[in-house]
């Protein structure tokens, strides 16, 4: 190896100094989509979810809490005065209940007064490596939010590694530089469940730069912390004994749940 | 050795008639702004030729006219003159920062340790008169051990030789001496008490002074005994400052006023590190920080940004400011230049000496303390937000927002529910319950069936409740709330209660929504 190859590796090995090192991607927990996702979320990267009515926000919410879980840091949710009045506060009662055992501390929410703020607030938080995850929520399909915003994003989430959801609120699909786009509305609870009321999803994802789409159902477990495929749990469960039930679902969710189902 | 302080004392007497033709040029007709007093019209201020026509404070104003025709009576507008003093001393803060209003018209300077940068104290109070006479106020002043000395001289010393023209200069210990000759009106105490002194046969000051202290205390209070102590320079009245004193502060005056934006850049720049060398020197860091700029036609704009935690970091310090003056709604407008930039440490605070902490949790916590702190200073701190949780059942007191600088980092969220439970509370409440039509119950108390909601209407699968929440029974009136958990056919779940008890007084219960579940 000649002189300046060397230089330039240890060059390049120091402006990555004190950098966390390279992100591995965040298992969502529900297997297909894993798969799908080739292991998981990857921080560091745009992810668009658009709300279709109003469990779209808490899907959003979620992808934002695992990320920050993966990450570190606290988790920054920025928003405008107007999605506040029309969508509801932040309530962090609610939120710490969504994920016990996260140990990020309590979101920080950056309320701006319009589109322009959230993305120089945005710019500012994305360039710090050190937040777990940033939710950016935007109403709407403003101007201002268009190819090079959204590029610009990408960019900057990707040389810090931080997490990076933008929640579209009441928007219809644009094009943008995301990495994964989904579409997301409440699921209702089993019918047969006595202890309904966990958070579930219909997503549909229908953009993926490295990879396959997909319908997927998902349920999110609080105690894990992990989304869990709700119809796999559905089938079996109900008349099957426990211990098929983890022969043939090893998972350590399902696990878990396995007392409550059986 | 503790320094002889030297205080300066203005005295604008003729405030609100300057205020009047500052604003629109001399009048034709001599001058006055009629104020009341016991019921009556009298003249509150007057301009100094009608001052020459034999008119004077305090006259009936039927009397003035008598004697003046004509006359330009404008009534007084003490509000505006409130602002206009309070303008001079912001203009005032350029020459030191404890500037101390002495209303309705006068002003002190606390100028201990500052003159020298003005050429010495004769200069200095020749600098500031002209300057304000340049302005269009009659201003007169001096310069003394004490403020009541500095006052009563720059008021009432009358004697032009002994001012000679620019201030009255009185040397270190030369108190007693400068206000000897003064009158007993130099005590500017209420009537009663003059009359008493002049009843005893006292005129001036120094006759005053000549009694026993004991005696004044006796038959006149003890508060005017210490007024005469002040007045002689043998005790000190400390001054109340305008604005909280900085800790430190670090400043830069320019001859010719600087206009250009990389010009005031690289001056806030040297500030940030001649600031940061101070506060290295005092092992502290700066948890507010503050930036006066002094326009050379006498406006003053001020910034403040807060640090979360104590900054002494030049290039920190510079990006907060920085922040903060991107962020300004009108930007600094420079017009025709900048005479002097100052740099408060307007509050400081100890830290460890070493503040290099190789611990990479501690760093990843002072970047994002930084990040926050920088986003307060940009949209403002109340725009930053974190939650504290409180001691209350009531959802939407449950937790207030705190500005995120304020809050403690490794706070945590108490957590009432057992943690295999599905959540019991939204994670997003609406600002204000908002209430729900149409609403359906099978029975009386039951949960609603469907409801419509924003002109949406919603059909009730599955339900739980009620939770009651009762308010706090010291709080008056307080209704009593049923919660209810519901998911909709389509799945979506949402937080309902119903307020008050069924019937109780007549009419239908009122149902709200308050919160969504994800």
């Amino acid at each position: 190896m000649n002189k300046s190859a060397k230089i330039a590796e240890l060059r390049h090995a120091l402006a990555r100094y004190g950098l966390p090192p390279d992100r591995p991607a965040v298992p969502l927990g529900e297997p297909r989509a894993d798969a799908v996702l080739g292991g998981g979320l990857r921080r560091g990267a745009l992810h668009e979810v658009f709300a279709q009515g109003w469990g779209g926000g808490g899907f959003a919410l979620l992808l934002a809490l695992r990320l920050t879980a993966a990450g570190g840091g606290p988790l920054f949710w920025v928003r405008s005065d107007y999605a506040a009045l029309e969508y509801g506060a932040a309530a962090p009662e609610g939120i710490a209940a969504l994920m016990p055992s996260l140990d990020a501390g309590p979101p920080v929410v950056v309320r701006v007064a319009g589109g322009a703020d959230a993305l120089a607030a945005a710019a500012d938080i994305l360039a710090c490596p050190h937040v777990g995850c940033l939710l950016l929520e935007m109403e709407g399909n403003p101007r201002l939010l268009d190819l090079t915003a959204s590029r610009r994003l990408a960019l900057a989430a990707e040389e810090s590694g931080v997490g990076l959801i933008l929640l579209r609120e009441g928007a219809h699909q644009d094009p943008s530089a995301a990495h994964t786009r989904w579409l997301a509305r409440a699921a209702p609870s089993r019918a047969d469940d006595d202890d309904w009321g966990n958070p579930r999803f219909a997503v549909e994802l229908v953009r993926h730069r490295l990879g396959g789409l997909g319908n997927f159902l998902m349920e999110w477990d609080p105690q894990t912390g992990l989304f869990v495929d709700p119809l796999r749990l559905r089938l079996p469960v109900g008349r099957l004994a426990p211990s098929v039930v983890s022969a043939t679902s090893p998972s350590d969710a399902l696990m878990r749940m396995r007392g409550r189902w059986a | 050795m503790l320094q002889q302080r030297r205080i300066m004392a203005l005295w604008l007497p003729r405030l609100p008639t300057d205020r009047l033709i500052r604003k629109s040029g001399a009048p034709e007709a001599p001058l006055v702004v009629s104020g009341r007093a016991n019921n009556a019209l009298i003249i509150h201020a007057l301009e100094a030729r009608a001052e020459k026509l034999g008119l004077y404070r305090g006259q009936p104003l039927a009397n003035a006219h008598a004697m003046v025709q004509p006359l330009n009576v404008v009534p007084a507008d003490e509000k505006a003159d409130a602002a206009l003093l309070e303008n001079i001393a912001d203009w005032c803060d350029r020459f030191t920062p404890l500037v101390s209003l002495d209303a309705p018209d006068g002003l002190y300077l606390d100028i201990t340790g500052a003159a020298h940068l003005f050429g010495g104290d004769q200069a200095m109070l020749k600098d500031v008169l002209a300057k304000l006479s340049a302005q269009g106020f009659a201003v007169r002043g001096a310069i003394a051990g004490t403020s009541w000395a500095a006052r009563a001289l720059a008021r009432h010393q009358t004697n032009a030789l002994a001012r000679g023209g620019s201030g009255f200069i009185v040397p270190p210990g030369g108190e007693a001496e400068a206000v000897a000759s003064l009158p007993i009106t130099a005590f500017d105490c209420d009537a009663k008490i003059l009359r008493a002194l002049s009843h005893a046969g006292l005129k001036t000051v120094g006759q005053v002074a000549a009694r026993q202290s004991s005696e004044l205390a006796e038959r006149l209070g003890i508060q005017f005994v210490r007024r005469l102590l002040v007045m002689l320079g043998q005790a000190e009245e400390p001054l109340a400052p305008r604005r909280p004193l900085p800790d430190l502060m670090a400043e830069q005056r320019f001859a010719d006023p600087v206009t250009s934006r990389e010009a005031i850049a690289s001056t806030l720049l040297a500030l940030a590190q001649s600031l940061g060398g101070l506060l290295e020197r005092q092992g502290q860091g700066a948890r507010m920080l503050g930036a006066a700029f002094f326009r050379a036609d006498g406006k003053v704009d001020r910034i403040a940004v807060r640090a979360g935690a104590p900054v002494r970091d030049p290039t920190i310090m510079l990006r907060l400011l920085n922040q903060k003056l991107d962020a300004l709604a009108d930007p600094l407008d420079p017009g025709f230049g900048f005479d002097l930039v100052r740099l408060e440490a307007l509050l400081a605070e100890t830290t460890s000496p070493a503040t290099v902490s190789f611990d990479a949790n501690e760093n990843a916590r002072r970047q994002v303390r930084f990040l926050i702190d920088r986003l307060s200073a940009r949209f403002g701190e109340h725009r930053v937000l974190r939650f504290v949780p409180q001691d209350t059942h009531i959802p939407e007191a449950a937790a207030v927002a705190v500005p995120a600088q304020d809050s403690d980092f490794d706070a945590t969220w108490p957590r009432h529910q057992r943690p295999d439970d599905p959540p019991r509370r939204p994670c997003r409440l609406l600002e204000k319950p908002e209430e729900i039509h149409h609403v359906m119950a099978d029975t009386p108390d039951a949960p609603p069936v469907r409801f419509r909601w924003r002109q949406c209407l919603h059909h009730v699968a599955r339900a739980e409740g009620p939770e009651r929440i009762v308010l706090e029974w010291w709080s008056k009136d307080g209704p009593t709330r049923d919660y209810f958990r519901v998911e909709t056919r389509e799945g979506q779940r949402f937080w309902l209660y119903r307020d008050g008890l069924y019937r109780r007084n007549g009419l239908g219960p009122r149902w709200y929504l308050q919160g969504i579940f994800a």
